[in-house]
């Protein structure tokens, strides 16, 4: 386990070191120049000065050959040091840590509430045995991953915060200002959870191993509580690392509609003054972040299928028999 | 010594009191006579459309920075929006050499920072000294107000003396603007970036209290504030005792949340969120910015804008009623002039740029421009095609170039519209790689046009020497005299419009949404809010 344990997290390094280095690449191939950007004040007319420009760049150490900058910023970035952001002059740590609070504010609960919502309507969309109620379900999955973000949050808001009134329309403290924005953030995620987890329902439902455990007596609850969702929610989790990327996106129209403050605004505003090291700062959190879930997940795995464990334990002769294997957990119950 | 010999202005602040005490804002908002009498207390909330920068006034370029950074700061004078004059504010009086080199203020006595400080002529120095030390990368605008600055001398203790190497006449105005307001020495003696963080120590009849880069800032009303300018309509300490802005992106939120009374004012309203900010009882305010108004700026050395006949065949072709009435709403004006109509100085060129398509063909014609197969003129086989570069800041800039782009199309000009983020606007603009370019910038000096158009500064019309123009240009900058002043500046306005430098469409106009119980919401000379004389009612 701890061999495991310690290639995952070299190979989550690996990951670190490419996002930072291919976000480098990428940054410095815009067509656009950051100092120009921030020595404009906001396009105010007045023209560019030349010396100011070469005056920040060298403060920046953008006028160094570009080598130079990367193996400067990575080392930086090794030490924890992620440098200035270009547009503010705050240091980039201090501006992610002040907006990552209230991100994770937003995403706790709306993972919550996606996690609750999606698995609830799987669950009843699969188990229910009314063709109506059946289809109305599943079709839900479809209409939250197609719905705008933006149009939900705004409907929301019309509805409850300036018809009714009930909850403030910005600001986002405590249970009032979180609500509809964690919601808005809640449903397409939820409904990702919802499309995946009812898929594997439904092909798990069809599975021999099922058939043996009805034929054993299980009531229909019983046999889709224990069994069925057990094996049907391991491809869920392995999307896991896709919905941290759903949220992150997200988070940049939520936070925006609902004048919150938070990594998704923070991303927004410096892709759009190309604020670099800002941006790079994103990059490498947002990996981290989704090389942490995926960790995460397959440390998990073990606990959710006994046979992954078996497989990490004997030897790997038995990984392509899944058909046979259904049975056979089926059977150990 | 310097002997002050031509006085531009030297008003008692008692006569200039009593004066504004009789003075009402057309621009501003709410109906005093209706509300009763100005009530002091309570705080007014403000939903901001874009982040401010920096709590710095020094810093400040953006307005919805400004909104913040204006109230805590004092100027050494203020500008009357209504008629562009120079009126005293932490400057009792003021003399300016003729060469327009020297100029020396006399400050008010008694005056204090927020932090119990007393202004004297050292803070002018020391604010001006540390705008040059910010310099142009922080405080661009600043800094291109203190060109060729030399040193500011305390002559006595209220006495001030700022020297320049060249004239600069348009120096004058720029005191009244924000981005040289007086700050105590706590704030100056600080690096830029510290600056930045919301502490900012100024004389102003508002503090902050508290400030959050990015989501919000709150306004305190200063105790014992009395030295407020001769264009504010009532003496004493602001009615506000509090001011919160919020940073409210999402224009629905914003109208949506003045409709539900959980803010009373806001930035940007859409000309579509009129109708609904009506119906909950409130309006919107609008000024038009004062500056270069919207137009293009073509680069003479590309395309077929080479030809000075296309340039003079673009100015009628614009139909800019239709701009205003299909696109903007009745708070925005038509663009009459390389001016904005509320700028000193600005003269009403509108018989130079008159709608008028048959006169745009028959330039074309004469000049060899002839239709080809699709209608689009050729000439020696070159297309009359060109492209205009501009950025998304004001939102109804694609909807006003689409726009232009039919009309141009029914005298046979192909414009090919190529929008881009601003990163990349503001590179292309360095690298002079465009045909013409569209924006607009604020200023509510005519030294604006040389910004905009000497060959000297920015230049993006790639274009050399013209006497007439660059003269005039010049000149202004070392004309003490106000009326030889404007007249230069009048003579550049056409000039611009004669070769072709700029061809004008809408004035920016600033639209802010205000509930019913906003009274006295206004506007300040460069189109930037004021709050000092703001109070609310009916709650």
């Amino acid at each position: 386990m701890a061999r495991y344990v310690t290639l995952r997290a070299l190979q989550a390094v690996g990951v670190l070191w490419a996002a930072f280095s291919i976000s480098f690449v990428v940054l410095y191939l815009l067509p656009a120049d950051p100092v120009s950007i921030a020595a404009d004040a906001g396009g105010s007319g007045t023209a560019v000065d030349k010396a100011a420009v070469a005056e920040l760049q060298a403060r920046y150490g953008l006028d160094r050959p570009l080598w130079e900058q990367y193996w400067t910023a990575l080392t930086q970035a090794v030490r924890g040091d992620l440098g200035h952001s270009i547009s503010t002059g705050q240091p980039v740590t201090d501006a992610i840590g002040d907006a990552l609070p209230s991100t994770l504010g937003l995403a706790s609960p709306a993972l919550l509430f996606a996690t609750v919502g999606g698995v609830s309507v799987a669950f009843a969309a699969t188990y229910s045995r009314r063709p109506w109620l059946r289809n109305t379900l599943r079709s839900l999955p479809s209409l939250g991953v197609s719905v705008p973000t933006f149009w939900t949050g705004l409907l929301l808001l019309q509805l409850f915060s300036f018809q009714f009134r009930l909850v403030p329309a910005f600001g986002g403290h405590g249970f009032a200002g979180t609500i509809l924005p964690a919601i808005t953030l809640a449903i397409p995620i939820g409904a990702v959870i919802a499309q995946v987890l009812a898929t594997g329902l439904e092909s798990t439902w069809r599975q021999p191993f099922v058939d043996v455990a009805v034929a054993k007596g299980g009531s229909r609850w019983w046999v889709q509580r224990k069994h069925v969702l057990r094996s049907a929610a391991l491809p869920t989790f392995t999307i896991a690392g896709v919905l941290v990327g759903n949220m992150l996106a997200g988070s940049v129209v939520v936070e925006t509609v609902f004048a919150r403050t938070g990594v998704g605004r923070l991303t927004q505003t410096s892709v759009l003054a190309q604020d670099i090291p800002v941006v790079q700062g994103i990059v490498l959190l947002t990996s981290a972040v989704f090389v942490t879930v995926n960790l995460a997940v397959d440390l998990l795995y073990p606990l959710l299928d006994p046979r992954i464990a078996g497989r990490t334990r004997r030897a790997p002769n038995r990984t392509t028999a899944d058909s046979t294997t259904g049975a056979e957990v089926g059977a150990r119950a | 010594m310097i002997r002050p010999r031509y006085r531009i202005a030297a008003v008692a602040a008692a006569v200039t009191a009593a004066a504004s005490l009789a003075a009402c804002g057309s621009d501003s908002a709410g109906t005093g006579a209706d509300a009763g009498p100005p009530k002091p207390g309570g705080t007014l909330r403000y939903g901001l459309s874009v982040a401010p920068t920096c709590s710095d006034p020094a810093q400040s370029g953006t307005n919805q920075t400004l909104y913040v950074s204006r109230q805590i700061v004092d100027s050494l004078t203020d500008q009357d929006p209504k008629t562009g004059e120079l009126k005293p504010w932490l400057a009792q009086s003021w003399e300016v050499t003729p060469d327009a080199k020297v100029f020396t203020f006399h400050l008010f006595d008694g005056v204090t920072f927020s932090d119990g400080t007393p202004l004297t002529a050292e803070s002018v120095q020391k604010t001006f000294d540390s705008v040059l030390e910010l310099g142009a990368a922080k405080a661009p605008l600043g800094a291109s107000y203190l060109t060729n600055y030399v040193a500011t001398t305390p002559v006595d203790k209220l006495t001030a003396r700022v020297e320049f190497s060249k004239p600069n006449a348009q120096f004058l105005q720029a005191t009244s603007t924000a981005q040289l307001g007086i700050l105590a020495d706590v704030t100056t003696a600080k690096p830029a970036e510290q600056r930045c963080a919301g502490d900012n120590v100024g004389s102003g009849p508002f503090t902050y209290a508290n400030y959050r880069q990015d989501a919000s800032a709150t306004l305190a009303k200063r105790a014992g504030y009395h030295w407020g300018s001769a264009v504010f309509a009532h003496r004493g300490e602001a009615y506000l005792d509090k001011i919160e802005f919020t940073v409210v992106p999402e224009s629905g939120v914003r109208t949506g949340s003045l409709g539900s009374n959980q803010l009373d004012a806001i930035s940007d309203a859409l000309p579509q969120d009129a109708p609904q900010i009506e119906a909950t009882g409130g309006r919107v305010l609008s000024t038009a910015n004062p500056g270069v108004p919207f137009g293009f700026q073509p680069n003479v050395t590309r395309g077929p804008l080479r030809d000075p006949a296309v340039r003079q065949a673009l100015l009628p072709a614009i139909d800019r009623e239709q701009l205003i009435d299909t696109v903007l709403g009745p708070q925005f004006k038509t663009a009459t002039s390389s001016l904005a109509s509320t700028t000193p100085g600005y003269q009403d060129l509108s018989a130079t740029l008159p709608f008028d398509q048959a006169k745009a063909r028959s330039i074309l014609e004469q000049a060899g421009w002839t239709p080809g197969g699709d209608g689009i003129r050729v000439k020696n086989g070159e297309r009359l095609t060109f492209s205009v570069l501009f950025s998304q800041v004001f939102a109804g800039n694609q909807a006003i170039l689409e726009l232009v782009q039919q009309q141009l199309r029914q005298i046979g000009v192909e414009l090919r519209l190529d929008l881009v983020a601003a990163a990349e606007y503001t590179a292309r603009q360095n690298a002079k790689d465009y045909d013409s370019v569209y924006y607009n910038s604020t200023r509510a000096d005519g030294d604006i046009l040389r910004s905009a158009f000497s060959v000297d500064s920015r230049n993006l019309n790639v274009r050399e020497r013209i006497p007439t123009l660059d003269d005039a240009l010049d000149g202004q900058l070392s004309t003490g005299d106000a009326a030889a002043r404007n007249a230069l500046i009048r003579t550049a306005q056409q000039a611009v419009l004669d070769s072709g430098l700029w061809i004008p469409t809408v004035e920016l106009s600033q639209a802010i949404g205000a509930g019913g119980n906003v009274q006295d919401l206004k506007f300040e000379a460069s189109a930037r809010l004021q709050f000092f004389d703001t109070w609310l009612s009916g709650r």
